[in-house]
Formats: structure tokens, sequence, C-alpha cells
């Protein structure tokens, strides 16, 4: 298979892969299958697919390097923007269906609660990121934009806190994704500090921040 | 509060938000999904209104009831009541009562009351809620997660139980346990909880005469498996983790018991764990509440029942006692 026709086959499975959780409760809601409380089933599913997404977005840079499979590279922009996705997905459903868009009760949410809070921040993190995603951004900010996009480690430690956070009493899932991340963080730390004691410091735009 | 509070579903009564019914055929649920949508472009609460407005049957008659015909109108359907549970005994979604607790056997089933009781002893179901004492009444019953449900229960008075069992000066407290079967409860496998579940009431909350035993539901004489077969608590001006299901234990103590939610999270869960709009869930807000599956309300204190409680807490900050 030539190079492009891998980039096309691997690109096809990450679309497939993304939307099914959408084409899943749009499915269920439309057979009359949804929960008692539907609110509740897509907020906890528009969240934890975009966690899940968003650290698979940042296992991308560990699994090239570890099995030599460039190829993955060309999924990673994807899987951030589809993180992304769901994100705003997650954001609006609460914004719509549970508050109502009773912003002073939204207001008072964000600001005396953190688990809100560092859902919002998450959020916020991520709008900059997905925005300058363009190849024209990109270019643009040049060695920038590997230092603005280094914040999408802040916005999944965000992220993590926030879905640990929302559970009540049950939260081995979260923490399974988050020893994931931590992994995925350590291997990152594992070859940069290689890296410096071999002296060199070749940093390419746009793979520093995987 | 920062804000002046708009609430744009003030204009709706309650009634109008709640669905009466449950069972929606898929053909009207397309229906639904469309106004749905135009709902979306329109305001929040119109989502509420157009899917109560299509494909909502009437679910069966419940009779007449001793205590809160007003909810009547508001009552969520058998389905809805049957199919959204938090009964982490059989998995922490709300899903999984309904989907595994089949293999539980609520029959035979004993009750030991112990402590600071005369008539202390072993009891079946039916010796605790005879026959001729079995009425319905319908509750709200507010979840500490802000949704809330109108359920039509059957059972008893445990004010009626607590006198014929005779409680001695020497109880203060009344403690409620939960069976405990890995055979049968497959969420009791791991401790997401310290099992047994336990909860309790102070004497004179356990006296009141709202406060339930409740052996049925939608005028049925028993109660599926996931809303706590065969005997539960009923407590519809507290929280919904305080209605503590399928007791096995009932004991009279002199010191505030321990209770499995506080327990688990001090600073989350009180002991009195009393339904108010004022005082807020560290993680979110307790002065509104969800209806199922769309619609929205503001919370009561006390869950609206404030004329039949409110003495008891008098002189409490509630603040501190939540």
């Amino acid at each position: 298979m030539s190079a492009r026709a891998r980039a096309v086959a691997l690109k096809t499975v990450v679309w497939a892969v993304c939307l099914a959780p959408l084409v899943w409760s749009v499915w269920r809601f439309v057979r009359g299958e949804a929960s008692v409380d539907p609110v509740e089933e897509w907020l906890h599913r528009s969240g934890k697919t975009a966690v899940l997404i968003l650290v698979a977005s940042l296992a991308v840079t560990p699994l090239r390097r570890w099995f030599a499979w460039n190829v993955l590279q060309k999924s990673r922009r994807l899987l951030g923007l589809f993180a992304f996705f769901y994100a705003v997905a997650h954001v609006g459903v609460y914004l719509y269906f549970e508050q109502g868009l009773a912003w002073s009760f939204i207001w008072e949410d964000v600001v005396e609660r953190p688990f809100i809070l560092s859902g919002t921040l998450a959020f916020a993190l991520l709008v900059p990121l997905a925005v300058t995603s363009t190849k024209g951004w990109i270019r643009r900010l040049g060695r920038n934009w590997v230092r603005l996009h280094r914040l999408v480690y802040v916005a999944a430690a965000a992220a993590l806190l926030h879905y640990t956070w929302g559970q009540k009493a049950d939260i081995r899932d979260p923490l399974l994704v988050a020893a994931v991340l931590a992994a995925l963080m350590a291997a990152r730390v594992w070859w940069s500090v290689q890296k410096r004691s071999r002296g060199g410091s070749r940093v390419r735009p746009g793979s520093a921040a995987g | 509060m920062l804000f002046k509070k708009k609430r744009p579903w003030d204009t709706i009564p309650s009634s109008e938000i709640t669905p009466e019914s449950l069972y929606v055929d898929r053909r009207q649920f397309m229906g639904a999904s469309m106004a749905f949508a135009a709902g979306a472009v329109v305001r929040p609460d119109s989502v509420g209104e157009a899917a109560r407005r299509l494909g909502l049957h009437q679910d069966p008659e419940v009779g007449p009831v001793t205590y809160g015909e007003n909810l009547r109108e508001d009552l969520n359907t058998w389905e809805q009541v049957t199919t959204y549970n938090n009964f982490y005994e059989f998995g922490t979604r709300k899903q999984d009562p309904a989907l595994y607790s089949g293999d539980f056997q609520p029959e035979p089933w004993t009750v030991e009351v112990t402590g600071a009781v005369k008539n202390a002893g072993t009891y079946s179901v039916e010796d605790l809620a005879p026959a001729d004492r079995i009425e319905d009444r319908i509750y709200r019953l507010r979840c500490v997660e802000a949704w809330s449900m109108v359920i039509p229960w059957r059972g008893v008075a445990l004010r009626d139980v607590i006198s014929r069992l005779e409680p001695t000066a020497d109880a203060k407290y009344v403690a409620f346990e939960t069976a405990v079967r890995p055979s049968e409860m497959p969420g009791v496998r791991r401790p997401i909880l310290d099992w047994p579940y336990r909860e309790g009431l102070r004497i004179d909350e356990a006296a009141n005469e709202l406060t339930f035993l409740a052996t049925g539901l939608y005028g049925r004489d028993d109660l599926p498996n996931q809303n706590g077969a065969p005997l539960r608590l009923v407590v519809p001006w507290k929280y919904g983790f305080k209605s503590i299901k399928s007791i096995v234990r009932i004991s009279f103590v002199e010191e505030q018991p321990y209770t499995t939610w506080k327990a688990s999270a001090p600073n989350e869960y009180g002991f009195y764990a009393n339904v108010n709009p004022n005082v807020d869930h560290p993680r979110w807000s307790q002065a509104r509440e969800r209806l199922l599956p769309f619609g929205r309300r503001e919370t009561d204190m006390f869950n609206g029942y404030t004329e039949m409680v409110e003495h008891m807490y008098r002189g409490m900050d509630l603040n501190r006692w939540y």
C-alpha cells in the first residue's frame, strides 16, 4: 500500500470510530431506547468520548515512535478536532439541556464549583488549539505553534480532573484513563531527558507537542 | 448570586413539564425527535413541552391514595420508575439495577429487629406490613443528584410499625441495613461502597407521619427487585439515598448510626440529608432539579413537605447539619 493509501485508510478508520458514539446516541434516541434521563446519558457519553479521543490523540506520537509507524501522525489533528467536537457537544448539552441557558446559574456553577471550573478550563484551553489547527496557522505561528499546543497537556489534565470529580463514588474508569495519560506523559519525559543527555535539541515544528 | 435569576420555565406549570406517561412508540418518538430538533431553535422549554404533547400514553390507573393526590398528574411512568434506579448493589449505572437484579430472591425474607426495643426478633414482611395496614401514597422522590420523580408507593407508615415494636426510652435513632448477597448482587463484589449499605433516622424522623415502609409500587403488592424488594424505606423530605432498599435489619440505638454515603464522602453527604435548595452539594447546585426525561423545576425546601417536618429541625443550622 502506498503511503497515501495508508493515510486515507487510517483517516477512514478514525472517522468511523470517532463518529460511532454520536451515531449510537442518535440511533438510541430515535428508536426510543435512550435512557429515562437522556440529558445525563448525553452528558456522560459526550464528555467521556471527548476525554478518550483527547488521550488517543496524545498517544499518537509515542505509538509512532515505539512502532516506527509514521503514518499514525496523519491522524493526530483529526483526533484532536474530534475531541474538540465532542467537547463542544458536551458543553452544548450542559448549557442547553442541563441549565436551560440560565446564564446566572451557569456563571454561579462555574465560579463556585471546582468540578465545573475544571471542565470549563479544559474546554477553554481546547478552543485556541482547535482554531490554530489549520496549515495556515501552523505556518504563521512557526515555533510558537509548538509552544501553544503544549496547552493540550494542561487541557487533558483538567479534563481528567473534571471526569473524576463527576463520578459519585465509582472512579475506576477515570483512574484507568488517568493511568494511560500518565504513562504517555512519562514516555515523553523519558525521551526528552534522553535527548538532552545526548546534547542535541532538534525540535521540529509539529512534532514536539504530540 | 451575582445576577438576577431568570428562569424561562417559570411560566410553565410543573404539571405540564413532566410527561404523564412514558411509553412512546417508535413513530411517535420520530415525531418527538423532530419536534425536539425544532424546539432546539426555539427555546429549551419547548423540548419538554413537545415531548409531552407527542406520543405519551396514560399509565395504568393508580387507585385512591391516602397521601399525595395533588401530585397524581405529575406521576412518572412505571417504566421510568423501574428502569432508572440508584441501587449500587446491582451496579453503578442507572440501568444496571433493572438489568442485573434478576437473580435476586426477595422471598422468603426476614427482617431482624434489634436493640432498644421491647419486641425484638425476626419478622416476615407480612408481620411488619400486615395487609390491613397497607395504603397507597404518592411522593416526590428528590435524588441528591438533582433529579426527581413522582412515584406511587404501596406500604405502611413506619410510625405504625415502630409503635408495634415498642422501642424503649434509649432508642434515639433507628438504623437500617440492606442485604448483601454477592451471588445475587453483582455490585457488592466490588468495594464501591462499604457494604452493607446502611442508613438511619432520628427516632422522631422515623416516627414522622410521612415516613413510609414500601412493599409495593404503582398499585401492585410487590416491589420490583430494582426498587428495593421486598421492603424499603421512603423518606420523601430527604434525598433519595436515605430511602434504603431491601432492608434486612432494623436496630433501635442510642447513638447516631453509621450511614454509608456520609462515611463515603462526609463533606458531600450528611446524616440528615434533608432536601434543601439553599445548601448546595460541593460539586453541584441543589437549587433546581431535572424532571425526567425533559423538564426542570425549582427544588422546594424539604422537597415540598415543610409543613409536616420543619418542627423537627427548629433551631438547627441546616448549613451545618446537611
